[in-house]
C-alpha cells in the first residue's frame, strides 16, 4: 500500500463521511461546512487523477463562491437548528430506503464490468495549456453560449431578488 | 486504481444526495444535495477523462460548473423571495401552489 492508494481512501472516506454529515446534521450552517469539507475531498480526488486545472477551479468556484452564496443566505435568514423543519420518520425511512435500492440496483449492474486501471503515467490533459487548446478550438461555440446563459442568470436573479 | 472504485464512489454520492433531497425538507439543505449529486457526476467524468486520456471530459465538468453556477444564483434569489413572503423555508409550504 503506497501513498497514493492511501491518499486515495483518505480522500474517498472524507468525502463519503462529509456527504453523510451534509444530510444528517440538524444545523443548516454546519451542512454548508460539511459540503464544503466533501468539496475539498473530491479536489484531493482530481489531483490524484491529474486533472490540476479542475481541482483549482472545484475550490475557487465551489467551495470559494456557491458555497459563500449559501453561507450568506442561511446567515441573512438566521436559520439554526431550531428553525429547522423536520419530516416525520417515516418519510426520512422512505428517503433512506430508496436511495438505498438505487444504489444497490447500479451497484449490481456495474459489478461485472471489466476491471481497467487507471495509468499513473501523467500525459498532461489535465493542464491548463492543454484544456484551453480544446475549450476554445472544439467547445468554442458552448463556451459563447454558456456566458450568455451567465448574463441571463445575472439577470433574473436581480429581476427576482428586487424588491417591488 | 481501478476505474470501478471511482464509479462506487460516485455513485454512493450520487445516492446519498438523492437520500438528502427526499429526507429534508429545509429548501437551502435540497440544493446543496443536487450540488452533491452534480459533484458525484463530475467526479466520474473526470475519473473517465484520465481513463481514455480524453480533454472532452474535462470540458464538460467546466460546463457543469458553469451551469451550476447559474442555477445556484437563480435558485437562491427564488428561496430569499420566498422566504419574504412566507418567513420560512419549508418545501411543504409550497404546495399552497396547487390551490
Amino acid at each position: 500500500m503506497d501513498l497514493y492508494e492511501i491518499l486515495f481512501w483518505f480522500l474517498t472516506v472524507m468525502a463519503l463521511g462529509c456527504a453523510l454529515g451534509v444530510i444528517l446534521s440538524r444545523n443548516p450552517i454546519s451542512s454548508v461546512l460539511f459540503l464544503i469539507a466533501t468539496f475539498f475531498a473530491i479536489s484531493g480526488h482530481y489531483i490524484l487523477m491529474n486533472a490540476q486545472f479542475l481541482a483549482i477551479v472545484n475550490i475557487i468556484v465551489y467551495a470559494g463562491a456557491i458555497m459563500v452564496l449559501f453561507l450568506f443566505v442561511i446567515m441573512l435568514m438566521n436559520l439554526n437548528a431550531d428553525t429547522e423543519p423536520q419530516k416525520n420518520r417515516l418519510i426520512q425511512l422512505a428517503g433512506v430506503i430508496s436511495g438505498g435500492i438505487l444504489f444497490l440496483v447500479v451497484l449490481g449492474a456495474l459489478r461485472s464490468t471489466p476491471v481497467t486501471n487507471l495509468e499513473r503515467a501523467d500525459v498532461g490533459i489535465g493542464l491548463i495549456k492543454n484544456l484551453g487548446k480544446t475549450l476554445f478550438t472544439q467547445f468554442v461555440l458552448p463556451f459563447e453560449i454558456s456566458s450568455v446563459l451567465f448574463l441571463s442568470a445575472m439577470i433574473g436573479a436581480i429581476v427576482i431578488g428586487r424588491k417591488e | 486504481m481501478p476505474i470501478q472504485y471511482y464509479l462506487f464512489l460516485s455513485m454512493a454520492l450520487f445516492c446519498i444526495g438523492i437520500m438528502g433531497t427526499l429526507m429534508r425538507r429545509n429548501a437551502i439543505i435540497i440544493f446543496m444535495c443536487i450540488e452533491l449529486m452534480l459533484n458525484a457526476v463530475n467526479l466520474l467524468l473526470v475519473a473517465f477523462s484520465k481513463m481514455y486520456g480524453d480533454a472532452s471530459a474535462q470540458v464538460f465538468v467546466f460546463f457543469i460548473m458553469v451551469v451550476a453556477a447559474a442555477e445556484v444564483s437563480v435558485g437562491l434569489a427564488v428561496i430569499v423571495m420566498m422566504y419574504r413572503k412566507v418567513h420560512s423555508v419549508d418545501i411543504n409550504i409550497l404546495n399552497r401552489l396547487k390551490h
